[in-house]
């Protein structure tokens, strides 16, 4: 089934002539943003230069670090009373990533998510239950409005509560989810302790966080779904840049929205398909926040054209991250924000240790801080309230339940080169 | 301040909860020949405070700190029980009836009296709800 038949399957030189328009309507976008004006001058190229779409090699690449040094509105290339949306998604420090949506971003997104959920065969009469963040993560409200252009009936239950959505999910009569795939894991624990069957469930459509198709396996054969990966970014919109079709080999990820590169991410030089490198977008239809050559950081290859379905352009799932960036439980972590957070709070030293396992099939992340040896009162009830400050100042930052450890101070390791913080001990993907 | 004797240094060492802690810090005060007299270990959520009442606070303060421990000096105050059924309870209602709240203690029971070591919200006004009770305050120059 297609959405938007005529564009999905657009090939060759119609897709071309397609691509080459908007990419040289993003040139222009973008003139107007001062970041592009000097980086694009520094580069010595004239936007004039760009004639076909390999000359995009030309352009220099954008940066998670750049979006920061623009905070909070140095990227928009409109007014902001044009801005009709602001969401934002973590930044590598303390302040967050901030995106903004013209009318015609919001319409380009809903579309989008329309398109994939009318691929995996979602349509007018389907019950739709939306279990993500409806702040302002994407997830939430990114796939509510695609979900209602459908014309899917749609709830949005967002996250918590497991025991409520179980009972939606069967009042109800869902048929479609939306999730990360390990709070479907939860939710299918919680479901069997209930001793309820989710029978009306028929699809799953899973993301924000790496899956395993042995994870897939599990929960088609709990929840009863045929599951989808869906992959997306705030700084591309959100959710909803590529999707599984019903073939699930390979996400595809729309042609006419997004020109695709594979770079080594060392090098930057483009791989070709088949290479596994960093994922690099040029979205060419974004209004208020164009961006040339993102860096995504994810890390994937270009699969073959060829697909049943018929639609083209196809990435590999997601297998890993070029930086070291942690997802937990669908939440964005760089462990720069973590020293961020510790390095004002002056009761702790600021070297710490991250420990990220799956403890009933929900990420848990574990900080070891050391006590800073002039702030030992020598009162326990003084160290539990360090412990609970830092909690409370991680999870404002992170958006993120951490447990927070105090170690003794100089416990930790020192680290003369790159410094390995992190353990991640959840040995998924 | 004539109360000022009856006040304690206890040593407060902050440890981590995982074995060997405990014998890391025993052996140093063995080293350097100081005698524990009494001794408790308050556990909060993985990690916890060993406190100690030495005869040597100073040189304990040195030589924990010296290896790396996080030490810090806590005022107490030692209060002689009888070492007979009903010997906490005269303490405790001397304590509750001056309004003097206990933060923390632990006791240990020697050859002429048991000890009941306190960690109170205000020392001076305990000193004074304690001694004029009737209870028997044991003075810091008998550890230290």
């Amino acid at each position: 089934m297609f959405w938007n038949e005529k564009i999905e399957t657009l090939k060759g030189k119609d897709l071309e002539q397609l691509q080459l328009k908007r990419l040289k309507w993003t040139l222009r976008q973008v003139g107007s943003v001062g970041f592009y004006q000097q980086q694009l001058k520094d580069a010595g190229i004239r936007i004039g230069e760009i004639r076909k779409l390999e000359d995009i090699r030309k352009l220099p690449f954008t940066r998670k670090q750049d979006l920061r040094d623009g905070y909070p509105f140095g990227f928009l290339a409109v007014p902001l009373s044009k801005v009709i949306r602001i969401h934002t998604t973590s930044g590598t420090t303390g302040k967050p990533t901030v995106v903004g949506y013209t009318r015609g971003d919001l319409e380009a997104w809903a579309e989008l998510i329309a398109r994939n959920l009318t691929m995996v065969g979602l349509k007018v009469g389907d019950i739709f239950q939306n279990m993500v963040n409806y702040g302002m993560f994407t997830g939430g409200l990114g796939f509510h409005y695609g979900a209602e252009k459908v014309g899917l009936t749609v709830i949005p239950s967002a996250t918590g509560n497991t025991r409520r959505q179980i009972e939606m999910i069967q009042d109800f009569g869902v048929t479609a989810i939306h999730c990360t795939p390990s709070y479907a894991m939860h939710l299918s624990e919680v479901a069997e302790e209930m001793g309820v069957e989710l029978a009306t469930l028929r699809t799953g459509l899973f993301g924000a966080e790496p899956w395993s198709d042995a994870m897939r396996g599990e929960l088609e054969s709990r929840l009863g779904v045929t599951a989808f990966d869906s992959y997306g970014l705030s700084e591309l919109f959100g959710p909803g840049v590529a999707f599984e079709c019903p073939e699930r080999d390979g996400l595809h990820i729309w042609h006419d929205s997004y020109l695709v590169e594979i770079i080594d991410p060392a090098s930057g030089e483009v791989l070709g398909p088949g290479e596994r490198g960093e994922l690099v977008v040029t979205p060419l239809v974004k209004e208020a926040m164009p961006l040339l050559r993102y860096r995504t950081g994810d890390i994937t290859m270009l699969l073959p054209d060829e697909c049943p379905c018929g639609r083209a352009q196809k990435i590999a799932r997601i297998t890993g991250r070029s930086d070291d960036m942690l997802v937990i439980r669908g939440i964005n972590v760089f462990p720069s924000q973590i020293e961020h957070v510790l390095l004002r709070i002056p009761e702790v030293g600021s070297q710490f240790m991250v420990y990220v396992d799956r403890v009933n099939h929900l990420d848990e992340m574990t900080i070891e801080v050391e006590i800073n040896r002039a702030h030992f009162s020598g009162e326990l009830a003084d160290l539990s309230r360090i412990q609970k400050k830092v909690v409370k100042e991680l999870r404002e930052t992170l958006e993120l339940r951490t447990t927070v450890k105090l170690v003794e101070p100089g416990s930790l390791p020192r680290f003369e080169g790159k410094a390995k913080r992190v353990i991640d001990r959840r040995g998924v993907v | 301040m004539e109360q000022k004797k009856y006040v304690i240094r206890q040593i407060s060492v902050f440890s981590e909860n995982k074995p060997g802690r405990l014998a890391a810090i025993a052996k140093a005060l063995q080293e350097e020949e100081i005698n524990i007299l009494a001794f408790s270990i308050a556990e909060a959520d993985g990690f916890g405070v060993v406190r100690a009442l030495v005869d040597k606070p100073k040189k304990a303060y040195e030589k924990l700190s010296g290896i790396g421990f996080n030490v810090a000096f806590t005022d107490v105050i030692a209060v002689q029980m009888k070492d007979i059924p009903g010997g906490l309870y005269e303490i405790a209602r001397i304590l509750g009836e001056g309004k003097i709240n206990i933060e923390y203690s632990y006791a240990y029971s020697g050859k002429e009296a048991a000890v009941l070591i306190l960690r109170v919200d205000n020392v001076e006004a305990a000193i004074s709800a304690i001694r004029n009770g009737g209870g028997t305050l044991l003075e810091s120059s008998m550890f230290q």
